[in-house]
């Protein structure tokens, strides 16, 4: 085991792809040289040439579009989008293009693309640089959406996400990306589509991804000096979605908090807590509950970006209440 | 052109003021007092002044990332632009927006935005309505070389020109766009050259040239104003600073920096001014002295002034609901 941050933790896995297969190229805005705007690929360009690590212009839409047909016709590109927010000018190539492709022309077609970006809250940067859209992403059928929250699995997602044939949204946090964890030495995959019990406990389940897990794990911490045993599971994969971890989880505990970075409204949270109440209904001991950012654009000032976007605080203050209330 | 000499000494002032603001900004960000982040326009101000003294002082501007001196240039009471730094009440956008989310409709000025590109269409929009409801304003769009490869940029110029709309799209070429030199991005490194196929009326200034860049303004403007239609105005200049907070800025060439730093655009100002008997030395050293002073004191208000109320953080969604 080594201890790396998360952001290096996917810069060596794009190392790892991009040694193993020649097919596997980068794509975004200043990623060449400059490494990013978070700095992750510095220097690459110089290891794999520019040809593999292409600085874009400015121009979202068009080069995940150019992704779609490059992975369409042999390559498998990684494009970055600086930030999450700016995944919105690139909307149309993905909803619209990627994420039908593979049904509409079936067995012919595949698109081995990957689309990281960060996302979240958290630096003071304003409406337009920390939002956290991937409701976008799931309520489109013919993505996968991934959004780890350790250096291992961020690792080991990526590398799974690179490798498979259909079009991959890798949700980066840009908190975590300051974190170390332990990851696993030598080459390893972290399979898509499965969700992680990260805590065992049996009195509440509360269900994060991402920043979030750490949120909860928090939050778990500080209920455990209460005796409550809070269950926390990092969904890890966002679409498909695994329901049945989920599930298995609250038919012990009986109740649920589900906690997001992203708006409250029509959000992961809210499809979760769905699934729940079709699958598991007779389980529950109390109503579910929602944890996400209010419905409003993230602000700059620090106090209120803390007042908009929820934190461990708010998701222990929920768990407790549901264990004793209910 | 004939200038009037105290309103080219309040401009004088303004480029100061522009620049000191930014140099505060920046100890500020380096002793943690602000957080966030933000793009300097240190090297620029001569485009966002001398485009703004092009207009008449009803005319409306849209900004983008780098709008400090766009907003300032425009009028912006240097306090609140300080305050929303920050992220206090008093600021532009009550602390909502930071650096690069603020506007104030009252002085003309429609808004700053994160989005690269993002402007372009909406200043269009703003154009058409000038247009429809025959106020007689024009609308100036400032934007960069590096927004000039977004779709929405080439849209946008597109229905502005075809409709002949008055709107004057003014791009502030600093050969940059982050790390990546307009030459990597565009085949056509050009902006103007670019906008020609579309029908627009183009021209290139030196963008550090504020009586260059005024008077390129003030031509298209009083044209674009009387039914002439759209103009694209290349203004070549270059930041004298990293692209934002977090650059340490090392993928210039340093013969470059340099050239350029010689060519500062206060530099340039201050030496015609005295050249062509407009100002003396003390009316200069006395505006930047002002200058320097209204920082001070912008400082001091954004320090004192309150923090945002959280309880207050959804308000004003909509307009209604
Ligand atoms: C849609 C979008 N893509 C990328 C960015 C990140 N970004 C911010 S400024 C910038 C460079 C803009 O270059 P240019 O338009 O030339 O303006 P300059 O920064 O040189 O003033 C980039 C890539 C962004 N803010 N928005």
């Amino acid at each position: 085991m080594a201890e790396l941050f998360y952001s290096h933790a996917i810069r060596q896995a794009l190392e790892e792809e991009m040694a193993r297969d020649e097919r596997v190229i980068l794509m975004g805005e200043d990623i060449a040289g400059y490494g990013g705007a978070f700095k992750l690929t510095a220097g690459m360009a110089d290891k794999y040439g520019a040809d593999r690590v292409r600085n874009t212009p400015i121009s979202e839409g068009g080069f995940v579009g150019v992704a779609v047909g490059a992975a369409l016709t042999g390559l498998r590109p990684v494009v970055e989008i600086m930030f999450m927010d700016f995944l919105t000018l690139a909307m149309d190539q993905l909803a619209n293009h990627a994420a039908k492709l593979r049904y509409q022309f079936g067995e012919q077609a595949r698109v081995p693309m990957v689309l990281r970006t960060p996302a979240g809250a958290g630096r003071g940067y304003g409406p337009t640089h920390s939002q956290s859209l991937e409701k976008w992403l799931v309520a489109t059928p013919g993505l996968i959406v991934v959004a780890p929250s350790t250096a291992e699995d961020a690792k080991g997602l990526l590398k799974s996400a690179i490798r498979c044939d259909d079009p991959v949204v890798f949700i980066e946090s840009k908190i975590l990306y300051g974190r170390r964890g332990e990851v696993p030495e030598g080459d390893y995959t972290v399979p898509l589509g499965e969700a992680k019990v990260v805590r065992h406990g049996e009195d509440v389940t509360i269900v994060a991804y991402s920043r979030m897990t750490e949120e909860a794990l928090k939050a778990a911490e500080a209920l455990a000096k209460y005796d409550i045993a809070a269950e926390v599971i990092d969904l890890r994969t966002l679409a498909p979605m695994d329901t049945d971890t989920v599930a298995a989880s609250v038919e012990k505990t009986g109740r649920v908090v589900v906690a997001e970075e992203g708006h409250m409204t029509g959000g992961i949270a809210a499809e979760v807590v769905a699934r729940i109440v079709e699958s598991c209904f007779d389980y529950l001991q109390a109503p579910p509950t929602r944890i996400a950012a209010m419905d409003i654009p993230v602000p700059a000032s620090p106090v209120l970006e803390r007042a908009a976007t929820p934190d461990w605080e708010d998701i222990g203050r929920a768990a407790a209440e549901l264990v004793q209330k209910y | 052109m004939n200038y009037d000499r105290s309103e080219l000494l309040k401009h004088y002032r303004t480029m100061v003021l522009i620049r000191s603001f930014e140099e505060a900004l920046d100890g500020l960000f380096g002793q943690g007092v602000i957080t966030g982040t933000s793009h300097f326009c240190m090297g620029q101000e001569a485009s966002a002044m001398g485009s703004i003294a092009g207009l008449r002082p009803d005319d409306l501007v849209t900004s983008n990332h780098r709008g400090h001196g766009h907003f300032l240039a425009k009028g912006a009471d240097s306090r609140r632009v300080m305050a929303e730094l920050f992220g206090k009440a008093t600021g532009y956008s009550g602390g909502r927006g930071g650096s690069q989310h603020m506007a104030d409709f009252s002085i003309g000025f429609l808004g700053s935005n994160g989005i690269t590109g993002g402007m372009t269409p909406i200043a269009t929009g703003a154009a058409l309505s000038q247009k429809l409801l025959h106020t007689g304003k024009v609308v100036l769009c400032f934007f960069g070389d590096g927004a000039s490869g977004q779709g929405t940029f080439h849209e946008a110029v597109n229905m502005g020109t075809t409709w002949e709309l008055p709107i004057l799209y003014l791009c502030e070429n600093n050969q940059y766009a982050m790390s990546t030199p307009t030459r990597q991005a565009f085949k056509q490194p050009s902006v103007a050259e670019r906008a020609k196929g579309y029908g627009l009326t183009t021209s290139v200034v030196d963008g550090n040239d504020y009586f260059a860049v005024r008077k390129a303004v003030h031509d298209a403007a009083e044209r674009s104003r009387v039914g002439e239609g759209a103009f694209l105005i290349e203004a070549m200049t270059y930041r004298l600073c990293g692209h934002s907070k977090s650059d340490a800025c090392e993928y210039r060439p340093e013969e470059e920096e340099q050239a350029w730093a010689a060519r500062d655009p206060l530099l340039l100002m201050a030496e015609r001014l005295k050249q062509e008997g407009l100002a003396t030395e003390t009316d200069l050293e006395q505006a930047r002295a002002e200058a320097y002073q209204e920082i001070e004191a912008a400082v001091q208000f954004a320090r004192e002034s309150p923090e945002p109320d959280p309880q207050t953080v959804a308000d004003n969604l909509l307009v209604t609901f």
